[in-house]
């Protein structure tokens, strides 16, 4: 490592930093603009007038935006995200547990399907046009074309109703045995994995075949090594840098964008938290949310365009 | 014939034969599959209630922003949870008789000002603490103090002191009221120690279940309470588990796949398919909750009655019944009261008669055409109801404009603000309590500006009148003005409709609510 490619990755993580400021600003402000009354929604349609003004004054909703953006900002930079409007409970700490299932939702989501889509889109680069290369990308994309709902009750209907193997609902729960847990997502986890496996495979597909077209490639099948050889030692590395790409991109999708397979599955993650609280007017949480997918958005991009550099001798060696 | 079936449905009871077989030998004896299952559900509890195991149910209602503090409950999930571990001084039975529950005893002065409550003694609350008088009156005043947010509120306003007096409890009234007792059945007013303010959202109370876990809009757990006064009675399974399953297909599926027992609100649209799944019943009961279309009485063109006639007249209920809930309703008489409530008279039923409609249309002189917002949150159906109502009363040649409000912000910018809207009541205890939440010139949610002097006027001498048979003619009355002369148009009053699964057993029917008014995780027993 020498100090260019340092210097290029402070500068992609500074960027990321400022970034993340603005997108604060816009959180902030976008919340601020949502129609509706924070009080009237906590109360619904059994409020009193009475009711109401109690509860107006006691969230402090008087107070000017700007004085509130920057003692929000203060508070998420000291890590306390606020507290719930709705609920009067401290965010951390509801909202950690449920960040962990989205990520384990999500992680066990990638570890299968990430592999999966780079093994089918080898082999389908390998045996190109032909019918394993047609099954595959028709297969993938067949998959993708359904809507993740669809694929859910589909799965609920043969897997939980029918042949009762896995269970419908997914609730997890501190204690639950890790076992236990496993087999609650195999349904979520199994829709997830077919939402996003077409993307990546796809991708991997189309980056290696654009490096098959390279002179070298064509050097090295005169030379006489093996397709395989060929895709594994002399396409692939050059092609890893899209492919990270659009696994990051999916990755991201994996932990911002599962709103409706949680809702399928009652499954308690980011997700369906941040649904119940937009639904309560719950700025605070709203905004702490936001934060976090946008966080979680820019941090996964950084990493992308940090392996895009390594794995880029050009940008790794700039003259 | 009947004899055979008794033998059968006990063989089910203690599982020698299956639901399904006893249904098919009680078709081929000529018994429909309703009356078959209420059969068995009557052997299962002529058995008596089985102790032991976990009841779970998959409910809609419950959020992440859910609370323990009963001051906040509005929705389903929670307060259902806090029959479980809480208990009012008194309930509404399911034949609608008041139940004494934390209360032993409850007596009126002569003039209705004056209730006495006689606390139930030797009850514990979880924490190991025994209840007294104190933490009633301390739980009463966090209610009706002028700064709480309780949704109970409005029911408190009528009370003017609250006062321990030994063992017993005294609230005088600053009107007469004769049933003061059904608001104490608020499910707000779970008695809690010291009336929950040193805490209000830890949980603690007097029911037959320990808050064991509590994850708002995932799921809730409790624990059986050792020290339960009423442990015979009611709380059978060890655990209850109430899981949150907002999802209507899901909250199907994981009935049928057996991952809970019971499940509310099954959509009318798919009652005919879930009933043909093995091992599940649907349970339906008509309840007080009805859909309404309101209009203001006070505002124009509203304000003349022949159109108000026009539009009653123009609203075809049977075809609503049938194309919005399936059958799972029965008929509104422009009243909010039906059968469900105590002190009911029926009046005469008024039908669809585009012919008077028209008649009084003319008489109106309206024309042009009448604005009706709807929005999906209104009631389920709402928008496709407003538009089989455009089409009836275009029969009476009355032209109805539908405009579709944002479900967001309705109830606060839609309902009781415009003049003419859908919405949906559920229903209270008496029909003293339902008129004045929305029909006494000075509640808050009048929201059909019913503004009538001898309307009031009949609904206060109502509340002070203890003589039932007077009571029911004071109510006949007011059903009849507002069935002529109101703003509302009730075409139906919903079923709740729940559905259980194979294990359940000891359900009964209760018009107070969902799952036997919240009480159904309690009361019902898994079967042998």
């Amino acid at each position: 490592m020498n100090s260019p490619v340092l210097k290029l990755i402070a500068q992609r993580v500074a960027l990321g930093i400022l970034l993340l400021l603005a997108v604060s600003v816009l959180i902030f402000a976008g919340t601020q603009i949502l129609p509706g009354d924070v009080a009237q929604s906590i109360l619904g349609q059994s409020a009193t007038p009475v009711a109401l003004e109690n509860l107006r004054r006691d969230l402090g909703l008087d107070q000017p935006a700007y004085v509130r953006y920057f003692s929000w900002l203060g508070g998420v930079l000291t890590g306390d995200l606020g507290t719930s409007l709705a609920t009067r409970q401290d965010i951390t700490t509801t909202l950690m547990p449920r960040l962990w299932n989205t990520l384990f939702l999500a992680f066990w989501a990638a570890i299968v399907s990430v592999p999966l889509a780079i093994i089918l889109g080898l082999l389908a680069v390998r045996y190109r046009n032909g019918p394993i290369d047609k099954l595959i990308s028709g297969f993938a994309l067949a998959s993708t074309s359904l809507p993740e709902f669809f694929i859910g009750y589909l799965l609920i209907l043969f897997f939980a109703v029918q042949l009762q193997w896995f269970p419908s609902i997914s609730t997890i729960y501190d204690g639950m045995p890790f076992l236990t847990k496993l087999n609650a997502i195999v349904l979520p986890a199994t829709v997830l994995v077919l939402v996003v496996l077409a993307h990546m495979m796809r991708m991997t597909r189309a980056a290696i075949l654009n490096v098959m077209q390279s002179a070298y490639v064509e050097t090295a099948e005169l030379k006489g090594v093996s397709q395989f050889d060929i895709i594994r030692k002399h396409a692939f590395p050059n092609a890893v840098a899209p492919i990270i790409n659009v696994v990051m991109l999916n990755l991201a999708f994996l932990i911002v964008g599962v709103v409706v397979v949680e809702v399928i599955f009652v499954y308690p993650g980011m997700g369906q938290y941040l649904v119940d609280h937009v639904a309560k007017r719950d700025v605070p949480v709203v905004q702490a949310v936001g934060l976090i997918f946008a966080a979680v958005y820019i941090g996964l991009n950084i990493v992308a365009d940090v392996a895009g550099i390594l794995t880029n001798p050009r940008l790794r060696h700039p003259k | 014939m009947s004899r055979e079936l008794d033998f059968l449905s006990n063989y089910v009871v203690s599982g020698k034969l299956s639901r399904r077989d006893f249904l098919g030998r009680a078709a081929a004896l000529g018994v429909s599959a309703t009356m078959a299952n209420s059969l068995i559900s009557t052997a299962a509890r002529a058995q008596g209630p089985i102790k032991g195991g976990t009841l779970k149910a998959g409910m809609v209602g419950g959020e992440a922003t859910n609370s323990l503090d009963p001051a906040s409950w509005q929705s389903q999930v929670p307060y259902k949870f806090g029959r479980m571990w809480g208990e009012q001084l008194v309930e509404v039975s399911p034949t609608g008789e008041l139940e004494m529950k934390l209360a032993e005893e409850v007596s009126a002065s002569d003039d209705a000002k004056v209730w006495t409550f006689k606390i139930r003694k030797g009850v514990q609350f979880h924490n190991g603490k025994e209840l007294t008088p104190d933490d009633v009156v301390a739980t009463l005043e966090r209610h009706s103090n002028a700064d709480s947010k309780s949704g109970a509120l409005g029911l408190m306003g009528e009370i003017d002191t609250i006062k321990a007096d030994g063992g017993n409890v005294v609230i005088s009234l600053k009107e007469a009221d004769a049933d003061l007792p059904f608001l104490m059945t608020d499910y707000h007013l779970m008695i809690q120690p010291n009336g929950g303010k040193d805490n209000p959202g830890e949980g603690i109370g007097t029911g037959p279940y320990k808050v064991a876990e509590n994850q708002p809009g995932v799921r809730h757990v409790g624990q059986r309470f050792d020290g339960y006064w009423n442990k015979d009675g009611i709380g059978h399974a060890d655990t209850i588990e109430i899981i949150v399953i907002n999802d209507a297909t899901a909250r199907t599926a994981a009935l049928q796949g057996g991952q809970v027992d019971m499940i509310n609100r099954v959509e009318p649209k798919i009652v005919e398919l879930v009933k043909r799944a093995p091992g599940v019943t649907i349970r339906n009961v008509s309840g007080k909750g009805h859909y309404v279309f309101i209009a203001h009485c006070n505002t124009a063109p509203f304000d003349n009655n022949d159109l108000r006639l026009a539009l009653k007249y123009a609203m075809d209920r049977e075809e609503l019944i049938q194309k919005i809930l399936m059958g799972y309703g029965t008929v509104g008489n422009d009243t909010p009261i039906n059968a469900a409530y105590p002190l009911f008279t029926q009046l005469e039923q008024r039908k669809f008669d585009p012919e008077k409609a028209a008649e009084h249309y003319k008489k109106s002189g309206h024309t042009g055409s009448v604005l009706l917002r709807t929005s999906d949150v209104a009631f389920p159906g709402a928008v496709d109801a407003a538009q089989l109502y455009q089409q009836s009363c275009a029969k009476a040649g009355i032209k109805v404009e539908i405009k579709r409000e944002p479900g967001d912000g309705y109830w606060s910018e839609v309902w009781n603000k415009q003049p003419f809207s859908t919405s949906y009541w559920g229903g209270r205890p008496t029909q003293n309590q339902m008129f004045t939440t929305a029909y006494y010139s000075k509640a808050d949610w009048n929201d059909t500006r019913w503004l009538r002097e001898d309307f009031d006027k009949l609904l206060i001498q109502g509340r002070a009148e203890l003589d039932t048979a007077k009571r029911v003619e004071i109510y006949k009355t007011m059903n009849e003005m507002l069935r002529d002369e109101g703003g509302v148009i009730t075409p139906m009053f919903n079923d709740f409709i729940d559905a259980t699964g194979k294990r359940v057993a000891g359900w009964e029917n209760d018009p107070n609510g969902e799952l036997m008014g919240g009480y159904a995780l309690a009361k019902c027993w898994i079967a042998a």
